[in-house]
């Protein structure tokens, strides 16, 4: 994970769901083209904050041992406009976990109102494409997105 | 769960219309998954944790779709030909797909062929049953 686009895990039950939180501003310069006057996240980067939080519940689940890549976007429908001063709130839950692969259901949600409703699936590459060989160490997981769990992880918070 | 072929086939082809985008028509018990459907091998786990889910059965992978385990050995593959080895495992983890036509020329290409909606629909018969 070379990049950090959710701010924090306010939930983490390991192996079965995780609640994130991601606060919009107007420093985000993109939002100033997207669009002048009409400042709205793009759901591009929606779908991005939610692939970040199952993807590190997927991940946790198995130690972070395994090369965790997103691989399929099953569904994603967006209901509303987010904008600045807006906070996300990313709830993930698996709903298969296998050993090549995992699927989540996720929401996202601003104030109990629902934006969006994105499934992903997840694929441990290690353990597909063919037994294809890939680096050892884990390029997925690096330490820059551990500070989020730091507290939190797979500890039970409401 | 006592289902009948029409009601399994039924299930499995709302799995494959939801997992793969396509229309029902499209999903036909002749139809192959990668040719006509246009699966790929992630759709493949996709539509394993469907099924699942759909049938409230556990499904080993590799027993639904043993053609990638058989592709990755060489023990089972000469001159991109499965080999009678590997024909034998295939007999013996496919055992509700017909492969006569396959057997003739046993062109690795042309595995993905063999795992058509009724192929599934076979399957999740045989496990149902079974259970």
């Amino acid at each position: 994970m070379r990049w950090i686009w959710i701010d924090k895990f306010v939930e983490f039950h390991s192996g079965e769901s995780a609640v994130a939180v991601k606060n919009v501003t107007l420093a985000e310069e993109h939002l100033h083209d997207h669009f002048p006057g009409f400042p709205v996240m793009p759901e591009c980067l929606m779908l991005e904050a939610m692939a970040q939080t199952s993807g590190i519940l997927v991940g946790e689940a198995n130690d972070f041992k395994e090369k965790v890549i997103l691989a399929k976007i099953k569904k994603c429908v967006f209901f509303d406009y987010v904008k600045p001063g807006d906070t996300l709130k990313l709830s993930a839950k698996i709903e298969s976990l296998a050993p090549e692969a995992a699927s989540i259901s996720g929401r996202i949600t601003c104030a109990e109102k629902l934006i969006a409703e994105i499934d992903l699936m997840f694929s441990h590459i290690d353990q597909n494409l063919a037994g294809k060989e890939f680096p050892k160490e884990n390029f997925v997981f690096t330490d820059t997105f551990k500070s989020l769990l730091q507290g939190i992880s797979s500890v039970e918070s409401e | 769960m006592a289902m009948n072929r029409d009601e399994i086939f039924q299930e499995v082809q709302e799995v494959l219309v939801d997992a793969l985008g396509v229309d029902n028509d499209e999903v036909t018990t002749e139809a192959t998954l990668m040719g006509d459907l246009g699966a790929e091998s992630i759709d493949f786990l996709d539509i394993v944790f469907r099924l699942e889910k759909a049938f409230g059965i556990k499904i080993p992978r590799e027993e639904l779709f043993p053609a990638e385990s058989l592709m990755n050995n060489p023990g089972f593959i000469n001159n991109g030909k499965l080999t009678e080895a590997g024909l034998t495992e295939l007999r013996e983890k496919m055992p509700h797909t017909d492969l006569a036509a396959f057997e003739n020329n046993p062109d690795i290409n042309k595995l993905g062929d063999l795992f058509t909606v009724g192929a599934i629909v076979n399957y999740i018969d045989t496990k149902l049953n079974a259970a």
